[in-house]
């Protein structure tokens, strides 16, 4: 446990250990991706590799508009809330990382709470509302619920970066004649940018992975987002679940996040534990 | 001795400085307060719009008949929608289900995300390589992942379920519901127990060794204790989060065979029956029993946190 | 390069609490001014004010001759070098430099060549291109120093800008800070608590203690003639020793045996009543092993001597004195705690710095002389030197 001793047997051990963690993480991401190669006879051969690989489910989802339609809604909903969670997170966090005013400790509460909200005690009410102003099934209708969700997220990992950035080169920016917009633009910006795109992947991610409101705040496919939409493929067919159609789906919304994390894997990490240990 | 502080309480006598300081200070203090208030104005605005007026608004529905199918019949009934709930099986059993998937968990989660951040933090080769596909699981959406699993334990079609059908099983289902759910969420927990894991001084491990503690009793004596504060943490948010349990359900199961979490039940009346009052009830229930579980944390926390190690 | 003027310059702080009272000081053109004192006397929040980083609650701030108190950082003029240098991390060291003139609208050119001037003058040329990230201390420093230099403002502001460098580059670097301030010329306000840097780089030192400026003076003249208890204590290294005495007739008496006083001190305390505590202060220099001095005027005494450190070229040895002949001074006491002493009923612990040849050893009992005209005698009450008054007045 102490010092790295690198004997063979310690090195053995370690790849023992690397490798169940390999496995453990990425077999049903292979899984998923055997099932999306199957063609229609070997499919339910019960096999864990295809044996005869084809890309027929993949052409059958891109040719299918509702997929289609609700990958571009996925995108949409998603880029539009992370942007504007991005935009209102970054002033309240710089606020609370650096100012003094009251209720500051009351609005971190309120954002802790809401990251603790069991969002089915909403589906009922934000049903009503969106219905009743006309958002039921559009995709302000999602992008709302999913800012909110995204804020305190958003605000934590933020305010733990602009904690990191030193008092004094503030300061220093004053001194060296800047005015609090230059010093903003030229000396915290540029700092905070690698929190602010961390803090981006992390609420993208979020967004993309919601279910619920989107199961429960739309009714076509007009914004039905892909986790949605992957549900209702089921419903399709009446008795036979489109399998191979549905694993391919779920590769291609997988894949690109998957890569992505993959890329930038020491700033989720830092952006994940930033917030939680300094709490 | 640098400070000369003020008798408390004679505001008349203060003298000429201290209320120019304040003066001044105030000037200051009043622009970072606009600021500040002004910079968060946005995002709280938006958070409350979004959480505190449909709560109450769910408060309110759950005090009444609220039936979409029988709009006629709607009419305030106090708390009948909550008698009706709560003597109901089908309550008790979802309340089951999730009390069962939450307390195992997270148990199974603290464990395999100790060990998965222990691994992650000490291991000599390929660190980063770990570190990063330990993270695979966090990218996946729910959903996809609830597919891979049940797929894999669909009769013929699934390598792990050969000739039988644990999907239609209660038992059977429940623990693949657990294995989903901990697969998902193991590697946030190890991430956050990992940063605590950094927090450890390594000279404090090394002073246990040449004292002669075994690897296993600094674990226990040294590290455990220390990171008792991020542990707290880290089973809170997961334990709040495993309460709202939903997506896997939707789709391992949707339900069936009294798989039902408290969630499902929820969306089930409010979406499936339209049933607005019950389905209201069921949130606020849900809403209360998520504070009580934090609550519960939280006075946790206050007896924990100061005196560390010297408590138990 | 500007005069600046502080003229009764109070702050307090909007709970009452007052960190700098009436403080007057005048800083001539191209003078270097060092603020010096323990932590919380009052001297970064000093600097502060002068730089517009905090507001002035009373008095004025002059800048060549213009009342600065309400203008903001950059309208001042005025460059800072803070503790932690306050690099940019992600502009590169020329960028770094060059930024005060680039927000001051400077063309490219001119910042290039005097990033250029700056950088060759501070050894930073090669190094114009990388980040602060992979420079050593020494060179972050310079860097810090380089953005100070390159907009040629009127004043340079330093905030402790040596505190984080080891001790052998801290040396050095004092050398080469003092260069760069006599090259240039330009006015400076330098604040360290530690009293050799405060020694060796100002033209004028000021001591400050609890927001009170206690001494503004040369570093010898402070040596040579502190004001007070504290002034005294304060510089000069290793500390200087304090005694309560007693005065009778021409004599003082303490613990170190009964002294014939110099005709200056007698002059200076013959107001004193006989038998009146006061408190003796001998700077550990002015002892000597007895046996090397010759007849040299002066006062000796035995001591059992507790430890002997050898430093080569001086032997310190520390000694203890038993029984307070003297006064009790609060004075005193509270110094001593300030400075994190405990002074208790112990006797009174000396530090006296002899020759390399003194042959004194740990253990043994040895014979010291000390030079009685070096000799300090304060108030007990008030820590007044009471010795300024007549012979130490006319060396100013």
């Amino acid at each position: 446990m102490s010092t790295a001793v690198e004997t063979p047997r310690r090195k053995l051990a370690w790849s023992g250990a690397n490798l169940i963690v390999l496995v453990y993480a990425f077999i049903p991401v292979l899984w998923i991706v055997s099932l999306s190669l199957k063609d229609t006879g070997t499919l339910n051969d019960g096999k864990f590799w295809p044996s005869s690989p084809t890309r027929d489910s993949y052409s059958q989802i891109f040719n299918n508009p509702d997929f289609l339609r609700a990958l571009v809604n996925s995108i949409g909903i998603c880029a539009i809330a992370t942007v504007c969670a991005l935009v209102f997170g970054t002033m309240a966090a710089y606020a609370i990382a650096r100012l003094e005013f009251p209720g500051k400790r009351l609005i971190v509460g309120v954002s802790l709470l809401i990251a603790m909200f069991p969002q089915i005690a909403l589906v009922t009410p934000l049903f009503k509302i969106e219905t009743a102003i006309g958002i039921f099934d559009t995709w302000l209708g999602l992008i709302i619920p999913y800012i909110t969700f995204a804020l305190p997220l958003a605000i934590y990992t933020l305010s733990a970066f602009f904690r990191e950035i030193p008092w004094e080169l503030e300061k220093a920016a004053k001194m060296d004649g800047a005015t609090p917009f230059q010093a903003f633009r030229r000396v915290i910006t540029p700092l905070a940018m690698p929190g602010v795109f961390t803090t981006a992947i992390l609420v993208f991610i979020a967004c993309w992975n919601d279910f619920l409101f989107a199961l429960s705040l739309t009714s076509t496919s007009r914004s039905r987002t892909v986790p949605a939409a992957l549900s209702y493929f089921q419903g399709a067919t009446t008795f036979e679940v489109p399998t191979g159609p549905i694993a391919a789906a779920a590769v291609v919304i997988t894949v690109p996040i998957v890569i992505f994390v993959l890329f930038f894997q020491r700033r989720i990490v830092a952006g994940l534990t930033s917030g939680a240990v300094k709490g | 001795m640098t400070t000369q502080t003020l008798p408390p309480g004679d505001a008349e006598v203060e003298p000429e400085g201290v209320r120019i300081a304040r003066q001044r200070h105030s000037d200051g203090q009043k622009a970072e307060r606009r600021l500040g208030l002004l910079l968060c104005a946005p995002a709280v605005f938006i958070m409350l719009a979004v959480t505190a007026y449909p709560i109450v608004y769910a408060f309110w529905l759950s005090l009444n008949r609220a039936d979409l199918r029988t709009p006629d019949a709607n009419e305030f009934i106090g708390l009948d929608n909550y008698v009706t709930v709560l003597s109901s099986p089908i309550w008790w059993t979802a309340f089951g289900v999730t009390m069962f998937l939450t307390v195992l968990g997270a148990a199974f989660e603290l464990v395999l995300g100790m060990v998965l951040a222990i691994v992650m933090h000490r291991t000599i080769i390929g660190r980063g390589l770990v570190r990063t596909s330990a993270l695979v699981p966090y990218a996946i959406v729910t959903v996809v992942a609830a597919f891979s699993w049940r797929f894999a334990w669909t009769q013929d079609l699934g390598w792990l379920a050969g000739d039988n059908a644990p999907l239609t099983g209660m038992w059977s289902s429940l623990w693949i519901i657990l294995l989903a759910e901990v697969w998902k969420t193991v590697p946030f927990m190890a991430l956050l127990l990992m940063a605590g894991l950094a927090l450890v001084p390594e000279d404090l491990l090394k002073a246990a060794s040449m004292d002669g503690a075994s690897t296993w009793q600094r674990f226990w004596k040294i590290t455990i204790p220390l990171m008792k504060p991020a542990i707290l943490v880290a089973l809170l948010f997961r334990t709040l989060d495993a309460f709202r349990v939903f997506d896997n359900i939707f789709v391992l199961t949707s339900g069936a065979n009294n798989t039902s979490s408290v969630s499902m039940i929820g969306y089930n009346n409010l979406i499936g029956g339209l049933n607005l009052g019950i389905g209201s009830t069921i949130s606020v229930l849900i809403f209360l029993s998520i504070a009580i579980i934090a609550f519960i944390f939280i006075k946790l926390f206050g007896a924990a946190a100061p005196g560390e190690g010297e408590k138990r | 390069m500007a005069e600046i003027n502080l003229r009764n310059v109070v702050k307090r702080y909007p709970d009452g609490a007052l960190a700098v009272d009436n403080l007057n000081l005048d800083i001539a053109d191209g003078e270097f001014i060092i603020l010096v004192g323990p932590s919380g006397c009052g001297k970064s929040t000093t600097l502060n004010m002068v730089a517009g980083l905090e507001d002035i609650t009373e008095g004025e701030l002059i800048i060549d001759g213009k009342v600065v108190n309400d203008k903001a950082p950059k309208d001042r003029d005025i460059a800072m070098v803070f503790q932690s240098y306050a690099l940019y991390p992600h502009m590169t060291v020329g960028d770094n430099m060059g930024f005060p003139l680039m927000l001051a609208g400077v063309d490219k050119a001119t910042i290039k060549k005097k990033v250029g001037d700056a950088a060759e003058m501070l050894e930073l040329t090669q190094h114009l291109d990388r980040k602060p990230a992979n420079l050593s201390g020494g060179q972050r420093q310079r860097v810090a120093m380089g953005r100070a230099i390159v907009r040629s403002p009127k004043a340079f502001l330093m905030d402790e800008p040596l505190s984080n460098l080891d001790a052998k580059l801290r040396v050095q670097m004092r050398t080469q800070v003092s260069r760069i301030q006599k090259t240039l010329g330009t006015t400076t306000l330098y604040v360290t608590h530690d009293q050799t840097e405060a020694m060796t780089l100002g033209d004028r030192v000021v001591v400050m203690r609890g927001g009170i400026v206690q001494q503004v003076g040369s570093p010898t003249e402070l040596y040579d003639s502190p004001r007070n208890l504290f002034v005294a204590g304060f510089i000069g290294s290793p500390s200087m020793n304090f005694l309560p005495a007693e005065i009778k007739g021409d004599h003082l008496v303490s613990a170190l045996g009964e002294a014939a006083m110099p005709d200056h001190v007698r002059q200076a305390v013959h107001g004193q009543a006989s038998g009146s505590g006061v408190i003796l202060g001998l700077r550990p220099e002015h002892f000597e092993d007895a046996r090397l001095v010759g007849d040299k005027p002066g006062a000796t005494f035995t001591a059992q001597i507790d430890i002997v450190e050898s430093m080569g070229s001086d032997i310190y040895a520390y000694f203890s004195v038993q029984g307070s002949k003297g006064a009790q001074s609060a004075e005193l006491d509270e110094i001593a705690r300030d400075a994190g002493q405990d002074m208790s009923a112990m006797g009174e612990e000396i530090t006296a710095r002899l020759d390399a040849g003194a042959r004194v050893q740990s253990g043994s009992p040895a014979t010291l002389w000390y030079d009685t005209s070096k000799l300090h005698v304060f108030d007990a009450e008030t820590g007044q030197n009471l010795t300024l008054g007549a012979g130490a007045q006319l060396a100013v």
